[in-house]
């Protein structure tokens, strides 16, 4: 193109004019940033109480924000459910939040649409509604935690007396509500005083993982394991399904279902017959027993055990459950699917769950919802419920929006959100308000159910005070025992899953990619069969099962675990998922057509057999055995008494290096094995903590996963031992001297650190590292990604591809500590650094701190009798060392 | 001075002066590229550009997509660098050792095994940089003043790794130019083109042949075999102390240094044989090149056969003695865990099969020795893979275990690199005279004079 002069002036003078229009201030009056808002200081992050609900009841989080971004879920000490502790959801809800693939707009019929459109038509239809007194509308929830949201829906039911509220929660209370209904005429929570018991007798209870009192139950259950004589509890595990409680039992027998209801029967009627029930049914009796019962067992069993507690006199109360919804769930979702089938819903509100995708089989949910006319999902992502109804509305976050919610124990506390909703979603509450015809905000229903409470206190503090729900006196009922059925030659049992529970969580990363701690599995499930029932079906690990039930067929890898029941596979729920995400979608294999209504937690299979083909399996732990290397080490309670050291050390008395001159702090780690139950909270933590980033499912089946604190599963002696392993900072480190450009370098308060930016990755240190703690960003794993990168901690550097990467003790952490201490001119006290894990850890199996300090909780746990070095024959004189496990066997019997 | 033997000076005298003058720079200046070469250099030049397209790919994602992990970091890359360091040993050894040796009988095949070594040492400089995650900081492991003052971290073997193979690169270099300068000019004065003539002329430095040129020649040839001879030692017992100097069985071993050594010598002379016997077929050069000398090439793989068997039989034994149930675990997964099979391969390989050499008639057929050859050096690639791979996927912390498998990638960079090197290898033929022309004129004279 030939241009002249004219032609270029005059194309020159049209671009700046554009320019200039482009970079024109609004019409409306704006105001320069002179001054900083009030405690939005770049770099010193605020905490906010909040808290969350992923098990049908609150756990009590403080929330990290940088400059306004929520970036880090803490435990809230002052929160019954919490204890200072957060559980892997805690984790990673932060991360949910900042899912790109949440829902950002209401939906019509899949298509993006207005929300006024949403509401005229909601309005439409209501006054329709409100002429037949309701008769029609039907709202359906999963377990309503809220105190607000619960009167809202009193209100509803009092405003349309014919409409209809159902609860459907995949990981619902029946049994034990129904069991208390049987044994008292009312449904009631049972919550257990672990600690003040000496023996506790779990039937397949996984109060370490699925109930309400989880994180409370952990830090009970490591408080009674201080081994002493006079003090230590003793837990009797029954399990269907591998468990954390299972793991940690001192006894642990693995049976079906069906077969520890067999059990209980002949325990709580003659438990003189069998030598193992004597010796536990004494051992309860001497040592104030308590029994707990799982979700799994029928209600009788329940029932049965409410009456054995009682005549134990065992430490456990009863309250009000914390959700009074008069039916089970499993009736009141039948009840709805029936009423869809035969045509008499015309309005229904689904808000929150995803029952399109875990509605119990046998109900067809998905075709009764096809048949209702107008169907609102109100969710956090678009999934396969929304595809289903006729609107989808995206929900807020608990983090973006003003709610309440209750404890385990009945506590209440306030979740205040931490950011403005990032899509403009709707909370639960509004939604509720808007069929109420009474439109109001969820800040407004909230206060406006907590008028005579202290506001600010209850916000600042996390709970809101004495709202725990009492004991409740209620007398015991003669409960008709049935004569149990003969077990199924094959059983399924379905667990919620340890990461994505019942599949919400199917789109968050960090729980996909977290290990489950039974199997290592990541990204996916599997059908869980011990080694001779997988010997039977000429299975290995990652072959393909075809899982034949009445009615229904699916198709699942296997995965070999030592001590799991046989003639049993146990499957997670919460996989295969359709409308997850990219994250979720495809991952594992869904187990809910398997479960009906009238069996939620396990299925009498009617074949099993092998496909031929194969699946593999991510695992990041290939080899479960410890061969005879102790490197997780365990003693006998009686073995341990009058012992000086519990485990030789074996450190050299010399090393050829030198000493290094310390002159200030020294920071030490002590992990304590004795009260670790392994459930991962620590190295998600230290994900959300260290922006340590995801790698996906092949890179996993390859060995690259990148966590910092890894927690190691050896199957030894018969027992399950777990084995956090973060960096040990070794004094001799044997990754410093093969570095040939110093990357990790050894700093003057004996932390042994990686230099980032000098790391050439050479990976010489990671082969020399005996432990194998160190990460290699093998490629780009760090995502730049909007808004993802909004949760990343401003403290700490986001690695690059070809780098290094490791533990740090969180340094970042000790440095704010150091700046807060040296402002006022003095050492930083114990306990004023806190490292990620530790915070997280609902056992407090974690300690850290500064080994120059004597009285330091660390150099305490130093001179524990159950003190151990790992790899200590190698004289790398590690700063992170053990506290052995203590296992405390009945005498009385040989399983051990 | 050691008298030539008689199946080997008895084709030389057959030859004169100017016959030889003439046989040897006639592949370079007249003789046209027949089709074996030609296909050869296609082949070749594929495969070279394969490498560098594998490079390149290499370098925008990152070395992920080799099969490496965590607990197995080191892969191919490293297995490789110490292969082709092993085969560049071979050319030195020969041209420096058997001068300082006075065997004379080395003149024909000291000039192509010292190309080999420089193509095979260059080759194995790029797997250290193709390793790295950020290979563009690899000048950072070179001590070079910077503002920061940041120097490399002296106790890593990979900083000794960077000296002791620069060093060796350079005197070889040298080494192998020095003894080519009056060949350059043998070609300046030969050569037809005017192109060439300044081209061979640039290089041959203004040789005239005076007696003074030769004088200083012969001191200059004689002091850089004494310095490239302690350099054949040094450069892979310092490769070996990457690995010795770990604490993970498997590398952590007094024996590495000698025992690299003696597998470097062992897979130098295989790639000699595998190069020479092509060589001398296609090119017509038996009456240099003759059956002896193979014969010699084959006594030195039994004997350095011998001394790897050597170092297989003490690591085994040590580790057993030793009582560390930690090495004990290490080499019973090397004898019966999932690489296995590889280590029992190179057994069979660079143990037994040498073995045949015991026989004459075995030493003196071509095809076998040829097939040998191969044998050998893919049982000594296999043992540098065995010991970088395997000592690392079961060490100490068996929850940490795991196994590498090799991708796509990792083949290419090895095949790439292999045609790499022999594209380069046929260049050199065609470019540079292959034998030494002014050692072989002086062999034919002594010969005619005896």
């Amino acid at each position: 193109m030939k241009l002249s002069r004219r032609d270029f002036l005059k194309l020159s003078a049209a671009s700046a004019a554009l320019a200039s229009a482009g970079c024109s201030a609004p019409r409306e009056p704006i105001v320069p940033y002179a001054m900083q808002p009030e405690m939005t200081l770049p770099g010193v992050p605020r905490f906010y109480a909040s808290a969350a609900s992923f098990v049908g009841a609150a756990e009590g989080v403080l929330v990290e924000s940088n400059t306004g971004r929520p970036t880090k879920v803490e435990g809230n000490a002052a929160h019954p459910g919490s204890l200072g502790a957060t559980s892997v959801h805690g984790q990673a809800s932060v991360l949910q939040l900042w899912d790109p693939e949440r829902s950002q707009a209401p939906r019509r019929m899949r298509q993006p649409a207005a929300r006024e459109q949403f509401e005229s038509e909601l309005n439409e239809a209501l006054v329709r509604l409100e002429a037949r007194r309701g008769a029609g509308l039907r709202v359906l929830t999963p377990t309503v935690v809220s105190p607000t949201l619960q009167s809202q829906l009193v209100e509803l039911a009092a405003r349309l007396p014919e409409a209809r509220v159902h609860r459907w929660d995949p990981l619902n209370r029946d049994a034990t509500h129904e069991g208390a209904r049987l044994a008292f005429g009312r449904a009631l929570e049972p919550i257990y005083r672990l600690e003040d018991s000496r023996a506790v007798l779990s039937l397949d209870c996984r109060f370490m993982e699925d109930e309400p009192g989880r994180l409370n139950y952990i830090r009970q259950y490591a408080r009674s394991r201080s081994p002493k004589p006079q003090s230590m509890g003793r837990l009797y595990v029954l399990e269907s399904a591998p468990s954390l409680a299972g793991a940690m039992a001192d006894h642990c027998y693995a049976m079906p279902l069906a077969e520890i209801e067999r059990w209980l029967l002949a325990f709580a009627n003659a438990p003189a017959a069998d030598r193992t029930m004597r010796a536990i049914a004494d051992d309860l009796k001497k040592n104030r027993g308590l029994i707990l019962a799982g979700e799994g067992l029928s209600p009788w069993a329940h029932a049965l055990v409410y009456r054995l507690n009682h005549e134990l006199g065992a430490p456990v109360a009863l309250i009000d459950p914390i959700d009074p919804y008069p039916q089970p769930h499993a009736q009141s979702i039948s009840d709805l699917a029936q009423a869809m089938h035969a045509g008499e819903v015309e309005l229904l509100v689904i808000v929150e769950g995803n029952p399109g995708y875990d509605a119990p089989a046998d109900l067809d949910f998905a075709a009764g919802l096809a048949r209702v006319p107008l169907s609102v999902h109100l969710s956090l992502y678009d999934d396969e419920t929304s595809a289903r109804c006729t609107w989808h509305l995206p929900a807020t976050h608990y983090l973006e929006h003003w709610s309440d919610a209750r404890a385990f124990d009945g506590t209440a506390a306030i979740v205040q959100p931490l950011i403005a909703p990032l899509y403009g979603g709707v909370s639960p509450h509004e939604i509720v308000s808007l069929l109420l015809r009474r439109p109001q905000s969820g800040y407004e229903s909230v206060r406006g159910r907590w008028k005579a409470i202290d506001w600010e206190a209850a916000l600042r503090k996390g709970v809101v005070e004495n709202t725990a729900f009492p004991p409740v006196k209620a007398a015991l009922r003669t409960v008709a025992l049935p004569t149990p059925k003969e077990p199924a030659a094959w059983s399924v049992r379905l667990v919620p899953d340890s990461s994505v529970l019942d599949g919400r969580f199917a789109n968050n990363a960090w729980l996909q990619e977290l290990p489950r701690p039974d199997t290592k599995i990541t990204w996916g499930n599997a059908a869980l069969i011990s080694a001779d029932s997988a010997r039977q079906l000429e299975v290995e690990s990652g072959d393909v099962l075809e899982i034949n039930t009445h009615g229904a067929t699916i198709h699942v890898p296997a995965c070999v675990v030592p001590g799991h029941p046989e003639k049993s596979v146990t499957i997670a729920l919460g996989y295969g998922r359709a409308r997850a995400g990219r994250v979720g979608n495809g991952a594992g294999c869904d187990a809910y057509p398997l479960r009906l209504s009238d069996s939620l937690w396990s299925a009498d299979a009617t074949s099993i057999h092998k496909t031929g083909s194969r699946q593999a399996l991510a695992t990041t732990q290939n080899h479960a055995r410890m061969e005879g290397r102790g490197h997780a080490k365990h003693i006998a309670l009686a073995d341990l008494i009058g012992q000086a050291r519990a485990f030789e050390d074996e450190t050299p008395e010399h090393s050829l290096y030198p000493a290094w001159p310390y002159d200030s702090y020294r920071w030490a780690m002590s992990i304590n094995l004795n009260t670790c139950v392994g459930c991962n909270a620590c190295t998600i933590a230290c994900q959300a903590e260290n922006n340590i980033p995801t790698v996906g499912k092949d890179e996993v089946i390859a060995g690259r996963e990148m966590h910092w604190i890894r927690v190691d599963r050896y199957f030894e002696d018969r027992r399950t031992l777990f084995m956090p392993v973060p960096c040990m900072h070794c004094e001799n480190a044997p990754c410093e001297y093969v570095c040939p450009v110093g990357a990790p370098v050894h700093d003057s308060e004996g932390l042994n650190l990686q230099v980032y930016n000098r790391c050439v990755g050479t990976r010489f240190c990671s082969q020399n590292c005996p432990y194998k703690v160190r990460r290699f960003n093998f490629l780009q794993y760090s995502k730049d990604d909007e808004p993802l990168k909004a949760q990343k901690n401003p403290e700490v550097t986001v690695r690059m591809r070809g780098v290094m990467e490791k533990c740090t003790y969180c340094l970042q952490r000790i440095t704010r500590a150091r700046i807060e201490a040296d402002k006022e001119n003095r050492r930083m006290r114990d306990g004023e650094v806190v490292t990620a894990c530790q915070a997280a850890c609902p056992a407090g199996a974690i300690v850290f701190g500064d080994l120059a300090d004597e009285q330091s909780q660390v150099a305490l746990a130093k001179r524990s009798p159950l003190k151990y070095d790992l790899l200590a024959e190698l004289n790398t004189r590690p700063r992170t060392s053990y506290e052995g496990r203590v296992v405390n066997p009945n005498p009385e019997l040989d399983n051990g | 001075m050691a008298e030539l033997r008689g199946d080997i000076a008895a084709p030389l005298r057959r030859w004169s002066y100017a016959s030889v003058s003439d046989k040897i720079a006639d592949l370079v200046l007249t003789r046209p590229a027949h089709w074996p070469w030609l296909a050869g250099f296609a082949v070749t030049f594929a495969g070279s550009a394969l490498f560098f397209g594998a490079i390149a790919y290499l370098f925008v994602k990152g070395v992920g997509i080799f099969g490496i992990n965590i607990p197995v970091a080191w892969g191919f890359a490293i297995a490789n660098f110490v292969w082709w360091i092993g085969i560049g040993h071979a050319g030195t050894f020969i041209s420096a050792i058997l001068l300082l040796l006075r065997q004379k009988w080395r003149t024909s095949i000291n000039r192509f095994a010292e190309a080999m070594t420089l193509f095979a040492a260059g080759i194995a400089g790029l797997f250290p940089i193709l390793h790295l995650g950020r290979p563009w900081f690899f000048y950072w492991l070179a001590p070079y003043p910077n503002v920061m003052e940041l120097w490399p971290q002296w106790r890593s073997a990979l900083v000794w790794d960077i000296f002791a193979i620069s060093t060796y690169l350079i005197v070889s270099l040298l080494f192998w130019y020095a003894g080519l300068i009056p060949d350059l000019a043998t070609l300046r004065d030969r050569a037809t083109s005017r192109a060439k003539r300044v081209a061979y002329g640039l290089f041959a430095l203004g040789w005239r042949g005076e007696a003074r040129h030769w004088a200083r020649h012969e001191s200059l040839y004689l002091l850089l075999a004494g310095l490239a001879t302690p350099l054949v030692v040094s450069v892979h017992s310092v490769v070996s102390l990457d690995f010795a100097i770990c604490i993970v069985p498997g590398y952590h071993s007094t024996v590495f240094p000698p025992y690299f050594v003696a597998g470097a010598l062992f897979s130098g002379f295989a790639m000699v044989l595998t190069l020479a016997i092509p060589m001398r077929h296609f090119f017509r050069l038996e009456d240099f090149i003759t059956l002896r000398h193979l014969e010699n090439s084959a006594k030195v793989l039994l004997a350095c056969g011998w001394l790897v068997a050597y170092g297989y039989f003490i690591e085994t034994f040590t580790a057993y003695y030793s009582g560390d149930p930690y090495e004990i675990a290490m080499v019973q997964d090397r004898l019966a865990g999932f690489y296995a099979p590889f280590y029992w391969f190179l057994l069979l390989c660079n143990v037994l099969a040498p073995q045949v050499f015991w026989w004459r008639r075995a030493r003196r057929s071509v095809w076998l020795l040829f097939a040998m050859s191969i044998v050998v050096n893919l049982g000594m690639w296999t043992e540098r893979a065995v010991i970088v791979i395997q000592s690392m996927h079961h060490d100490f912390m068996p929850s940490a275990w795991g196994n590498f498998i090799p991708t796509a990638w990792d083949w290419t960079l090895l095949l790439g690199s292999i045609a790499f090197f022999a594209f380069l290898f046929l260049l050199f033929l065609r470019f540079l005279p292959a034998i030494s022309i002014s050692e072989m004129r002086e062999l034919v004279h002594e010969e005619k004079h005896a």
